[in-house]
C-alpha cells in the first residue's frame, strides 16, 4: 500500500491512470460502483499545467457512493437513486478538491450504508483485500478495499454505527471515525442525522491524520459541525493514561482477535503509557438503543425518497399511494425496508415513550458514563469487532448476528467520540483492527498515539 | 328544551415577513413567481442537503412574543413531522411539537359592545409550509415555491364563546402580527389562514362536546361565519338525539356552509421526532429583551392614545385594522386632536376591513400628514363639505396630494363669501316657490327652514356654505 507520499510530486496524470488501471484490473473485487474517469484525467491535467496545486496535488483518491460528486451517479448503491446525478458537490470532497486531491471513482456500499458487509448493495458485494470469499465489512466496503488494494492511498466513508471502523479492521487499514460534527455533512446522502459522520481510511496514521485535518472544519451548510478546532500534529508525546474496555475483552470475542489486541496494548505500555482495564457496564445496552434511534432517523430521512422529484419512480401505477408504494418497494433493498419499518414503528403513537424516548434517555446515561471515564483516562481501548472478516453469506439470513458485529463501535457513535481503527496484525492471515477511542475533539491524540506505535514496530 | 352553549378554539397560521425561507436562502415572496422558481436544493429535498435556520424568523418570533403577551422559551427546538404528500418533499414538515419558541400567552380582544375579552393562548411554535398541487383530470403537477416558507402556528386555549368573539378575535390577532412587523398581513394571498374548533355543549354542560375543525378560513368574516354554520349545525343534529362527528371540514365560501372533508378515524399517525440536523435556538433573556425593545406601539397603546378623541368604538375598530393608518392618527393627535378626529372618522369610512376591502391597504399610498391636517381645516373651516372632504380623501389615498389644490380643481370649494351668499339667499326669499315655506316658518314651524337653504345650495350648485346661508335666512325673517 503506497502512502501519500509517493504519489506527491509526480505526474498527476500517470497517478490518476495507474490508479485507474488498478481499479480495472482489481474489477472482481467489485469496488467500485462508477469511475469519474473523464472529470479525472480534466483534474489531472490542470494540476499538471500548474494551475491548480495542494498539500494532495494529484494524489487520487476514492469516495464512497453516498457522497455527492460530479461526473456521475450518486447511487448510495441503491436502485431509487439509480440514475441521479447531483448538481453540486459534498462540502469534504470539494475541501479534499481544493488541495488538489482528484476523486477517481464512487465506491461500492450497503444501499444506503445499511449494513457491515457490503452484501446490501443493490449492486453486488465487495470482497474482501485479504480473501475475496470474505465480506470487505460495511458499509464502507468498497473504499476500506481500495485502500487497501493500493489503489488509492486514501478514501471517504461514512460511520453511523462503525461503518468506517469495521471495514477498515477487516482489510488490515487505518479507517477515521471522527468527533460527530467535526467534518461536513452536507451533500452526503442521510442515515442517521445524529451519528453520521464522514471519515477516511488511509495505509498510515499520519495520512489518516493529513485526510482528516482537511476535511475537518465548521461549514455554514451544516449546522451541526463543530467551530474549527483542529490543528495537525498537536498531541503531546507525553505518557497517556489508557483504559482497557473489559466488557468487550470477554470471550465473546474470538480468542484470535483478544490475541492481537492484547499485544497491541503490550506495546502501549512498553511505550511508557500506563494502561489498566476499566468497565463501561452501559455498553451491553448500546446495540438495543442503537437499533432503536437509527433506525427512526433512517424511516424519516429516507421518507424524501418517493418518486416525485428526482430518482425511481414506478410505472404503470394508478394511485398515489401505489406510486409511493411501488416506487419505494423497488428502489429500496430489503434491509433498508426493515429499518424503515422499526423506525417507522418506535415513532408511532403510543410507542415513541416506550421506544425512541427510553433509547434516547439510556444513551444520555451512556453518553455521562463515556464522560466519567474520561475524567480518569485520556484514550479507551477495544476491539474494533468480535471477529473477524466473515464469509460472504455467513450472516445474511440472520440480521441480528449481522447487527452484533458492529456491537463495540455503535456506543462511540452514539455517544459522538473520535475513534480510529488501527490495524494490528492478524488471525489465520486475517486482519485484526484495534479501536482507539478519545474524548470529543481529542483526535490528535489518537493519531499521535497510532504513529507512536506504528514507529515502534 | 335545553339551551346550547359553542365553545371555540382558533389555530392561526401567520407567514412570516422573512426575506428568504425558515431553512433555505430561497426568497420567501413567492407572489407573482413562475412555479419552481423560488426553490432551494434544501426545499427540493436534494439527497445530502440539511436545513438552515433563518435567524430572521426567530427574531419575527421573539416579537410575535411579545404581541401575544408570551413568554419566549430559553431553549427551543426543532421537530419531524412525517406524511407522505407530494408538496411534501422531504416526506416531513419541521415545526416544533416538544418545545416551541413562544410560550403561553393571551390576548385581550376588544369587542364591539366595548367589553374586553381574554382569549388565552397556548403556545405558538414555529414551522415550515408545504408547497401546492394543482390537480388535472389525468394529472397532479406541483409548484414548491411555498414549500419552506416560515410560518408561525398560534394556538389559542378554548376561552371563545361565540361567532362575534370568535371574529373579533381573529381580527385582533391579524393587528397584533401586522403591527409587530411580524406578517406583511396579506390576506389575499393567505398570509394568515385560521382553523377553527369548534364544539357544542348543553349551556350547564362541565365538559366539551365532540369538535368539529373548520380548516383553512382566510378572512375574518369567514371565521365568523363558519362558527355561526357549525353552532346552527351541531345543535340540530343534538335536539336531534343525533351524535356529533370529530372531524375536519371544510368552507365553502359561495354557498356559506362547511362540508365533511376527513374523520378522525383517518387521522395520520405523524411519527414526530426530534430534528437532529438544527441545533437547539438559545435565547438570553437579554437578546429578548433587545429584540423586544425594537416592537412599536400595539393596537391597546393606539386605544389608549385615542382615548381622548372620544371615537366610536367601531371607529376604532376599523382605524386599527392598518397600524399606518392608526398611526397618522396617533401623530395628528399629538398636535391637534380635533383635526385628528376627523381624519380618524374618514379612514374608518373608507377602510373597513382587511379581509374585504377592495384596495389592499398594505400597498395604498399613505397621504402625508400635512395634506390630512390641511384638509381638516377646511373642513372645520367650512371651505369644505363634508361630502367634499371625503371625496378630497379619497383623491388623498389614491395617490394625489395637496388637499386645497384637488379641492380647487374639483371645484369643492364651499362659497362663504358674505356677499356671494347674501344675492342668493335674497334670490331665494324673492322666489314665488319660497312663500308657503317662509309662511310657515313665520307661524312657527322653523323645520321648513331646510326647503330654502335645499334651495339655496342648489342655486349655488351644492357650494354655498350651508351653515352661513341658513344663518342669514333667520337673519332676514328676522327669526
Amino acid at each position: 500500500m503506497p502512502s501519500i507520499s509517493y504519489y506527491l510530486g509526480r505526474s498527476a496524470r500517470q497517478n490518476v491512470e495507474e490508479a485507474l488501471e488498478a481499479a480495472e484490473k482489481n474489477s472482481d473485487h467489485n469496488i467500485f460502483l462508477h469511475l469519474t474517469k473523464k472529470r479525472a484525467l480534466e483534474r489531472a491535467d490542470l494540476i499538471d499545467s500548474g494551475q491548480q496545486g495542494g498539500k494532495l496535488a494529484g494524489v487520487p483518491f476514492a469516495v464512497k457512493d453516498n457522497y455527492l460528486v460530479f461526473d456521475g451517479p450518486t447511487t448510495a448503491a441503491s436502485k431509487i437513486l439509480e440514475n441521479f446525478e447531483s448538481p453540486l458537490q459534498a462540502t469534504v470532497v470539494e475541501r479534499l478538491e481544493a488541495e488538489g486531491a482528484i476523486c477517481i471513482g464512487k465506491t461500492n456500499l450497503d444501499s444506503f450504508a445499511h449494513g457491515s458487509s457490503t452484501e446490501n448493495s443493490a449492486y453486488g458485494v465487495t470482497k474482501n483485500a485479504i480473501d475475496s470469499t470474505r465480506v470487505a465489512g460495511g458499509s464502507s466496503g468498497g473504499s476500506a478495499v481500495s485502500v487497501a488494494l493500493g489503489i488509492v492511498p486514501f478514501a471517504l466513508g461514512t460511520d453511523t454505527g462503525g461503518s468506517i471502523r469495521q471495514p477498515a479492521s477487516f482489510n488490515g487499514v487505518y479507517g477515521v471515525k471522527p468527533t460527530y460534527g467535526m467534518a461536513s455533512r452536507f451533500g452526503v446522502v442521510a442515515m442517521a442525522s445524529s451519528t453520521d459522520v464522514m471519515g477516511c481510511f488511509a495505509s498510515t496514521a499520519s495520512d489518516a491524520e493529513l485526510i482528516t485535518s482537511i476535511m475537518a472544519g465548521h461549514d455554514d451548510k451544516d449546522a451541526t459541525t463543530l467551530p474549527d478546532y483542529y490543528k495537525l500534529g498537536s498531541a503531546s508525546q507525553a505518557p497517556l493514561k489508557i483504559g482497557i474496555i473489559e466488557d468487550f475483552m470477554t470471550d465473546a470475542t474470538d480468542a484470535g482477535v483478544l490475541t492481537q489486541v492484547n499485544s497491541y496494548i503490550e506495546k502501549l505500555r512498553q511505550n511508557g503509557h500506563s494502561v489498566e482495564s476499566v468497565s463501561l457496564p452501559l455498553a451491553k445496552y448500546s446495540l438495543a438503543v442503537y437499533y432503536i434511534v437509527v433506525p427512526a432517523e433512517v424511516a424519516s430521512n429516507l421518507a424524501r425518497y418517493d418518486g416525485i422529484r428526482y430518482g425511481k419512480r414506478a410505472s404503470n401505477v394508478s394511485t398515489l399511494d401505489e406510486l409511493y408504494g411501488r416506487s419505494r418497494d423497488e428502489g429500496f433493498v430489503t434491509e433498508s425496508k426493515r429499518r424503515i419499518l422499526i423506525g417507522n414503528y418506535v415513532l408511532s403513537s403510543g410507542y415513541y415513550d416506550a421506544y425512541y424516548q427510553k433509547a434516547q434517555q439510556v444513551r444520555t446515561l451512556l453518553i455521562n458514563e463515556f464522560d466519567d471515564l474520561f475524567h480518569s483516562y485520556d484514550v479507551l481501548v477495544s476491539p474494533v469487532t468480535p471477529t473477524t472478516a466473515f464469509k460472504i453469506g455467513e450472516n445474511t439470513d440472520d440480521p441480528i448476528k449481522m447487527y452484533l458485529s458492529d456491537v463495540m463501535t455503535v456506543g462511540v457513535s452514539l455517544a459522538g467520540l473520535p475513534a480510529v481503527s488501527v490495524p494490528a496484525g492478524t488471525s489465520n492471515g486475517l486482519p485484526v483492527g484495534v479501536q482507539l477511542i478519545a474524548q470529543k475533539r481529542n483526535e490528535a491524540t489518537l493519531f499521535a498515539l497510532a504513529q507512536s506505535v506504528e514507529a515502534s514496530q | 328544551m335545553n339551551t346550547w352553549k359553542m365553545t371555540i378554539g382558533i389555530e392561526c397560521h401567520v407567514q412570516l415577513a422573512t426575506k428568504s425561507k425558515l431553512f433555505s436562502p430561497a426568497n420567501n415572496d413567492a407572489r407573482d413567481k413562475s412555479p419552481n422558481s423560488v426553490v432551494h436544493p434544501i426545499d427540493y429535498g436534494l439527497p445530502g442537503m440539511l436545513p438552515l435556520l433563518n435567524k430572521e424568523a426567530i427574531t419575527l418570533a421573539v416579537k410575535a412574543a411579545k404581541a401575544l403577551n408570551a413568554g419566549v422559551a430559553e431553549v427551543s427546538r426543532f421537530d419531524r413531522k412525517h406524511y407522505f404528500y407530494p408538496d411534501l418533499p422531504m416526506g416531513y414538515q419541521i415545526t416544533q411539537m416538544y418545545h416551541p419558541t413562544i410560550k403561553s400567552g393571551y390576548v385581550d380582544v376588544p369587542q364591539l359592545d366595548g367589553t374586553v375579552k381574554r382569549v388565552r393562548i397556548h403556545h405558538a411554535h414555529l414551522e415550515s409550509d408545504a408547497g401546492k398541487q394543482t390537480h388535472y383530470s389525468d394529472h397532479t403537477l406541483v409548484d414548491l415555491n411555498r414549500a419552506g416558507t416560515p410560518l408561525i402556528e398560534i394556538v389559542s386555549e378554548p376561552d371563545i364563546h361565540s361567532a362575534a368573539e370568535a371574529r373579533a378575535f381573529a381580527t385582533e390577532l391579524y393587528r397584533l402580527m401586522t403591527y409587530s412587523g411580524v406578517t406583511h398581513g396579506d390576506l389575499y394571498h393567505g398570509n394568515m389562514r385560521f382553523d377553527v374548533n369548534i364544539s357544542v355543549a348543553p349551556a350547564d354542560s362541565e365538559t366539551l362536546g365532540k369538535r368539529a375543525e373548520v380548516k383553512n378560513l382566510n378572512s375574518f368574516r369567514s371565521v365568523e361565519k363558519a362558527a355561526e354554520y357549525e353552532f346552527k349545525r351541531q345543535t340540530e343534529l343534538l335536539q336531534k338525539g343525533e351524535p356529533i362527528v370529530q372531524e375536519t371540514r371544510g368552507w365553502d365560501d359561495a354557498k356559506q356552509r362547511t362540508f365533511s372533508q376527513r374523520s378522525k378515524e383517518d387521522a395520520q399517525d405523524y411519527r414526530y421526532m426530534p430534528d437532529a440536523d438544527i441545533p437547539p435556538v438559545i435565547l438570553t433573556s437579554e437578546e429578548i429583551a433587545r429584540i423586544q425593545e425594537t416592537v412599536g406601539l400595539l393596537p391597546a397603546d393606539y386605544r389608549k392614545a385615542f382615548e381622548n378623541l372620544a371615537l366610536d368604538s367601531s371607529v376604532v375598530g376599523t382605524l386599527l385594522a392598518n397600524k399606518s393608518h392608526a398611526q397618522i392618527v396617533y401623530d395628528i393627535n399629538s398636535s391637534s386632536p380635533t383635526h385628528a378626529s376627523r381624519v380618524a372618522n374618514w379612514f374608518s369610512s373608507v377602510f373597513k376591513s382587511p379581509d374585504e376591502d377592495a384596495v389592499d391597504a398594505s400597498k395604498e399610498l399613505l397621504p402625508s400628514i400635512e395634506d390630512l391636517i390641511e384638509l381638516a381645516r377646511m373642513t372645520e373651516a367650512a371651505e369644505l363639505s363634508s361630502t367634499s372632504a371625503k371625496e378630497v380623501f379619497l383623491a388623498l389615498v389614491a395617490g394625489e396630494t395637496n388637499s386645497r389644490r384637488i379641492a380647487e380643481q374639483r371645484d369643492l370649494l364651499q362659497v362663504s363669501d358674505h356677499s356671494s351668499v347674501t344675492a342668493i339667499v335674497e334670490e331665494v326669499l324673492n322666489d314665488k316657490a319660497s312663500q308657503k315655506s317662509i309662511a310657515d316658518i313665520q307661524a312657527g314651524n322653523e323645520k321648513a327652514i331646510g326647503y330654502l337653504v335645499g334651495q339655496v345650495m342648489k342655486r349655488s350648485s351644492g357650494k354655498a356654505n350651508p351653515g352661513m346661508a341658513q344663518q342669514m335666512i333667520k337673519e332676514k325673517l328676522g327669526l
